[in-house]
């Protein structure tokens, strides 16, 4: 399905500019939560993608644009590993691939926690996920707790 | 909001049920109001005012206002059904049904090639697939008719895309979605609106085959969901909402209304006392000031349970029957102010409103008392430090005018929302 997908937004692609990084990101090993970052690189090269990275102290935010306008933002630490990802926009990412692992504690979350459709906070000691807003505007964001770099405080992983 | 599946909820629901069973006369249009009322009038019975209800629902909710339905295939007068406990939601445009709760045949509509269109409709934390039907929708006395609705969990579209269940949870039951339905009623008159017209990269709307084939598509803005309010005759260029005021420990269950139409008729004149405040196109935004932070992104939304925004100083539930709200070990007070949006999300300039709210203990709250499901005083975190969402809370004990996008009314063109 994830192919079906990522070649109808291929036949796309010529008339949307910004559908160049789709292909990455919907069918590609992408980077997710607590993986490394490094395999984006390779991505990034053979599908001519461009990612905006920026420079933080004590980490990298990696922010991709999806074809929906949807940002998705990852934050890799020095040692490469992604301990944050955040979304905001008007359709949501593929949480299964940005989240990896994690992707389970959001649905069981979202399933058991008494926070409605329209909200996800799951608060662990290990594990923060929180998730908001509506139809046409959607929020999110996940981060390893015992990842995040020292000094560096959660308010800035949004 | 889901607590039927959580397991420590369930003592909790057994008690909401017995109460309700205990008080249906109560449920069947008395108000069980434990203060004052509404410092507004709340309308009473009209062909234009639809009774709003807060209670439990089909799985025990709280904070989660509903009303009934009466759909019929288009054109019929005998293949036709009421449904009830249908959550009434600004926050998203479109009337879906969830297909066990719906005995009517709905004929499904098709794209130019004659495949199936269906709907993968994101929420927050969830989606709900099933495919795109027309109905003629009445609600009180006013009628959608040829509306696009979405049947959700239809068992002929049981595949859901693998590109849809990657966005979330699964809310494809009546006890997963806990309610029958949900009437979307956003400023905006569909639920995509021009975005899916252009791009199929939105995954909102598909193109089925076979149930198993289906693959996502554009589709023009006349086929996609409509805000139902906006497709009727009359009465259809805004809602009030109105609910009584609740006391803070919170109330077994509320009535109050839910008025089509903004000084259209003798009951849903404007208040002149109320400001109006546009919100954004497309999105709802308006800037709430607290605590002296401007959050550019706020918005009314009345699928929203709580007040969700984020302050450090409050601390989080631990309780797993209070997961994700705010339990304050004393009630926090908060004065606000709500602005008509600007690019620059500033209040400078621009049409304002100061409003209060607390934020009490939610653990502490649904301890007191386990029959109640109206809470005033619940809060939780939000992801961004540029929002804050004014949940059902927010409406308790004010009435909320919300005019649609591309609609006139005599306070103004909308989208805005005024109190």
């Amino acid at each position: 399905m994830l192919s079906t997908r990522a070649s109808m937004i291929r036949r796309l692609a010529p008339a949307i500019t910004l559908a160049v990084s789709a292909p990455l990101w919907v069918t590609t090993a992408q980077a997710a939560l607590g993986a490394p970052y490094a395999s984006i690189a390779g991505d990034q090269a053979t599908l001519g993608a461009s990612i905006k990275a920026t420079a933080h102290a004590g980490y990298t935010v990696h922010e991709l644009t999806l074809p929906s306008g949807t940002v998705v933002r990852e934050f890799s630490a020095v040692n490469g590993t992604v301990f944050a990802v955040a979304w905001n926009g008007p359709s949501k990412p593929n949480l299964s691939q940005l989240l990896g692992n994690y992707f389970n504690d959001f649905v069981t979350t979202a399933q058991t926690t008494p926070g409605g459709r329209n909200h996800v906070n799951l608060s662990r000691s290990d594990l923060v996920i929180q998730a908001g807003g509506h139809m046409r505007a959607f929020f999110g964001r996940a981060y390893l707790v015992g990842s995040v770099p020292a000094g560096v405080s959660s308010d800035e992983l949004r | 909001m889901n607590c039927a599946r959580v397991v420590p909820m369930k003592t909790r629901h057994v008690f909401v049920l017995a109460a309700l069973l205990m008080s249906l006369a109560a449920c069947g249009g008395k108000s069980t109001l434990s203060s004052g009322g509404n410092t507004s009038p709340i309308a009473g019975s009209a062909s234009n005012v639809a009774t709003a209800v807060v209670n439990a629902g089909p799985s025990g909710d709280v904070n989660t206002m509903f009303t009934s339905v009466t759909i019929c295939a288009p054109g019929s007068t005998s293949n036709c059904q009421t449904i009830d406990n249908i959550e009434i939601d600004t926050g998203s445009s479109g009337l879906r049904i969830l297909a066990s709760a719906l005995t009517a045949n709905l004929p499904i509509q098709t794209d130019g090639s004659g495949a199936s269109l269906a709907e993968c409709t994101q929420f927050v934390s969830s989606y709900s697939w099933g495919p795109v039907a027309l109905a003629d929708v009445t609600i009180a006395s006013e009628t959608a008719a040829s509306l696009p609705v979405q049947i959700i969990g239809d068992s002929n579209f049981a595949t859901v895309p693998a590109a849809c269940a990657s966005t979330g949870s699964e809310e494809d039951t009546v006890q997963a979605f806990g309610a029958n339905g949900i009437l979307g009623i956003a400023t905006e008159a569909q639920d995509c609106g021009t975005d899916c017209a252009q791009s199929a990269a939105y995954g909102f709307y598909y193109a089925c085959t076979t149930a198993s084939n289906c693959v996502p598509v554009t589709l023009g803005t006349a086929s996609q969901l409509q805000n139902p309010v906006t497709y009727f005759a009359t009465d259809n260029n805004g809602v009030i909402i109105e609910l009584p005021s609740v006391t803070a420990t919170g109330a077994e269950s509320l009535t109050g209304a839910l008025v089509f139409g903004i000084d259209t008729e003798s009951n849903n004149a404007s208040s002149n006392t109320a400001t109006v405040l546009p919100v954004q196109v497309g999105t709802g935004y308006l800037t709430v000031s607290l605590n002296g932070t401007s959050y550019s992104q706020s918005f009314l939304d009345t699928g929203s349970n709580g007040y969700y925004f984020t302050d450090s100083a409050l601390t989080q539930c631990t309780d797993s029957d209070a997961s994700g709200f705010y339990c304050p070990s004393s009630t926090t007070s908060f004065s606000a102010i709500a602005c008509a949006y600007q690019d620059s999300g500033s209040c400078t300039g621009v049409a304002q409103e100061t409003f209060s709210f607390s934020i009490a203990n939610a653990d502490t709250l649904f301890a007191s008392n386990a029959a109640y499901t109206a809470f005033p005083t619940l809060g939780g975190s939000f992801p961004t430090a540029s929002t804050v969402d004014l949940g059902l809370p927010f409406f308790f004990g004010r009435n909320v005018y919300e005019a649609f996008e591309n609609k006139s009314t005599s306070k103004g063109s909308g989208p805005y929302y005024a109190f």
